[in-house]
């Protein structure tokens, strides 16, 4: 039931002072409906993962190896990288449609909010009739919390956060089955992030399509996600149910995560943090990247990659978690204490 | 002890932009309202409330960047008058201000030596170029950088955002402040190096005797790196206690709403679905209690009158017509 499935990506940025690899062998699925969380730190290839699946890739940016595949409701089968340049038009926002952190990079500043929802269903339904569009756009704005009046706000008229929900009906305008969105509260303030996620998730019950929501902040990702997977150094580590990875955090680095994070209510545990800074991506540590930082380092973590395996207790580990991590503890399980 | 106090601190800001209203004059931004606040040495206290609500302003008032509208400032409780000579520029020595964004606020051109070496030439400190070298091997001693031999001498883009905070942090200790005020010092760094850059302030503060104001949007990190909470929103203070006591039983609506808000894996109940509006444009604020609109147990008084202050005991204070009644919201 898989919507997306990435397998083996790699981008790197091509430079004078040699390829940054950005991201490198990512394999990851998007089941059809689920919200993925992507979390991970700043220059973790977040961004340019979501890029890479949305072909929004700019030069230097080059794909190195991998594929993307979309699957159609019907069965039909789309290599999502191969697509033609008319084919992706129609491909993004019928099929997939992405929400950038800031909105002013979603919304043209010289349209109102309406013309351009009326634009993007004007090309994309063209057998939409004019009186049909303007009702959807009403329809759409006001789905996302915005009232019909503002439908002829310029984009700089409308305060942060209704910006980041016009960018939001505006993805939905053609109802896409896949939506990322790449930061999409983090300008924002916690009460009107808090409103925003509430509308993600109710608007995809109703709808039903699928989100990759990337952010830094792994607290709020364990509250709006259903499965999460953590990048480090342009690499996937982990994946999980937000519950396991609460529970049961299996790499090294989401367990240095999970106690990095103060927590607001219950005793003020120590918080621990992690040691040192995130690597440079031009030079690599070898073997696992993340070792000049782990506390639980094993010799052979300086030479050997570690691959992204699945639980050894089988598809579904024992806690139902169907998690996956990239880690030579344990035999390639990763920590297996409770947290 | 007292170090610097802020009493009933306004800040107006007359934009040079935008429409011009009645009588051809553009309307003030009414940036700081009414603020007072007070920072001890040895200890941290925290400045807590969302984008736009003032709390930038605040810092810059207290470290006196530019004047405040109204209101007084005391630093060991001597009123601060002047706006220029010899009083003014110790005040300014004495009350350093840090920065959000490590990347734009050291010259990109300059090593570290210089930053760290400048303020120190400048105040006097350092009388030779041995004293001085030995003063900022000193200094960055003191905000870990080390080796410094391998420090002194990198420029700013050879050093990672939480470096660079610490040379920034090192570089306000180069002055022998009284008091620090650091403006949101970690939100642009990444969450694994953040609570690096926190100890170190809260080191600084309960080892040098600081006093030190630890602005925020994070009222999870303000839990536990202040001993003190005071709440802002819309340009004024809402609500005021030991961090402890705040955040686990707030008695603002405000408080109540952005600890609902704020992510919290560990939640247990999900937060309730209603839409709660956005923050008021500060340029026309609502009238009585700026919170009213937003406010689910508002009264009609809210609306027309704006609340005192309330003394609630052990510390706490609060600005709420509501403020006698108890938590509504049973949590
Ligand atoms: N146009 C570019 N040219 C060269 N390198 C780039 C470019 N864009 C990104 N990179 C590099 O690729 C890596 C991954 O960047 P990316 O933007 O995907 O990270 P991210 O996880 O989205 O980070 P953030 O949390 O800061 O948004 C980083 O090392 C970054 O410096
Ligand atoms: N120099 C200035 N000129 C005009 N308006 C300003 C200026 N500085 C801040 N403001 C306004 O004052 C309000 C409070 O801003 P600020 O203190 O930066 O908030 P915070 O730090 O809490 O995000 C905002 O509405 C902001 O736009
Ligand atoms: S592979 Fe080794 S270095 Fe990497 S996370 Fe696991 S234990 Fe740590
Ligand atoms: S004063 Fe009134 S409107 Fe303001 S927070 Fe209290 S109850 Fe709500
Ligand atoms: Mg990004
Ligand atoms: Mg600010």
């Amino acid at each position: 039931m898989n919507v997306l499935e990435i397998r083996d990506l790699g981008v790197d940025y091509l430079s004078q002072t040699g390829a940054v690899h950005a991201v490198a062998d990512v394999s990851l699925d998007l089941r059809r409906g689920e919200i993925l969380g992507l979390a991970g730190e700043s220059g973790s290839g977040k961004s340019t993962l979501a890029n890479a699946v949305a072909r929004l890739l700019r030069p230097p940016a080059a794909i190195t190896s991998g594929s993307v595949v979309y699957h159609r409701q019907d069965g039909t089968a789309v290599d999502v990288l191969a697509l033609k340049r008319d084919e992706l038009r129609a491909f993004r926002w019928k099929e997939l449609a992405v929400v950038f952190q800031s909105a002013m990079n979603s919304l043209n500043p010289v349209s109102t909010v309406g013309a351009q929802i009326d634009d993007v269903l004007r090309i994309h339904a063209p057998k939409m009739s004019r009186k049909d569009r303007a009702e959807r756009a009403v329809e759409l704005l006001q789905r996302v919390g915005i009232s019909a009046d503002r439908r002829r706000s310029y984009p700089h008229e409308l305060s942060g956060g209704m910006r980041q929900r016009a960018a939001i009906a505006i993805a939905l305008a053609l109802n896409p089955e896949v939506i990322i969105m790449d930061e999409p509260t983090t300008a924002l303030d916690v009460v009107v992030q808090r409103d925003i996620l509430h509308e993600i998730r109710a608007l995809r019950e109703e709808y039903g399509f699928a989100v990759v929501f990337i952010t830094h902040d792994l607290s709020l990702l364990m509250e709006i996600s259903d499965r999460i997977a953590i990048m480090y150094a342009g690499r996937v580590v982990e994946t999980g149910t937000a519950e396991a990875l609460h529970r049961t955090p299996r790499h090294p680095y989401t367990l240095g995560l999970l106690r990095s994070f103060p927590r607001l209510h219950g005793p003020r545990e120590e918080l621990l943090g992690i040691p040192g800074t995130p690597p440079d991506l031009r030079s690599l540590p070898p073997g696992c990247a993340f070792h000049p930082r782990c506390g639980r380092a094993m010799e052979e973590c300086s030479t050997r990659l570690p691959l992204l395996t699945r639980g050894a207790d089988g598809a579904d580990g024992a806690d139902g978690s169907d998690g996956e991590v990239a880690c030579l503890l344990n035999g390639g399980r990763g920590v297996e204490e409770a947290s | 002890m007292i170090v610097l106090e802020g009493r009933n601190l306004t800040k107006h800001f007359t934009s040079a932009r935008g429409p011009r209203g009645r009588l051809g004059r553009r309307p003030p931004v009414r940036a700081v309202e009414d603020v007072s606040i007070a920072l001890r040495a040895g200890s941290v206290s925290a400045l807590v409330g969302e984008s736009g609500c003032g709390k930038s302003t605040v810092a810059r008032l207290l470290a006196q960047v530019y004047p405040a509208t109204s209101g007084d400032l005391l630093l060991r409780g001597e009123p601060v008058r002047a706006h220029r000579g010899a009083a003014f520029r110790d005040y300014r020595r004495q009350v350093q201000l840090i920065f959000q964004d490590p990347f734009s606020s050291l010259n990109p051109f300059h090593r570290v030596r210089y930053h760290l070496a400048r303020p120190l030439r400048i105040h006097g400190h350092a009388r030779s170029d041995e004293q001085e070298r030995t003063m900022v091997a000193e200094l960055l001693e003191r905000v870990s950088l080390t080796p410094v031999e391998q420090f002194m001498d990198k420029l700013p883009h050879e050093l990672s955002g939480g470096q660079r905070q610490r040379v920034a942090i090192a570089r306000a200790l180069a002055v022998q402040p009284v008091a620090l005020i650091a403006d949101e010092p970690v939100s642009m760094l990444d969450v694994s190096i953040r609570l690096g850059v926190l100890r170190l302030l809260e080191e600084l503060a309960k080892e040098s005797g600081l006093a030190l104001l630890y602005i925020t949007h994070d009222i999870a990190s303000a839990r536990y790196f202040a001993e003190d909470i005071t709440v802002m929103y819309a340009g004024r203070l809402i609500e005021s206690g030991p961090s402890e006591a705040l955040t686990q039983s707030p008695r603002h609506p405000y408080t109540r709403l952005l600890l609902e808000s704020a992510p919290d894996p560990d939640r247990v109940t999900p937060p309730d679905a209603t839409r709660h509006g956005e923050p008021p444009s500060l340029i026309a604020p609502p009238g009585g209690c700026r919170f009213h609109p937003r406010c689910t147990v508002a009264l009609p008084v809210c609306s027309s009158e704006a609340p005192g202050r309330t003394e609630l005991g052990e510390g706490r204070w609060t600005h709420c017509w509501q403020a006698e009644t108890p938590d509504p919201v049973a949590r």
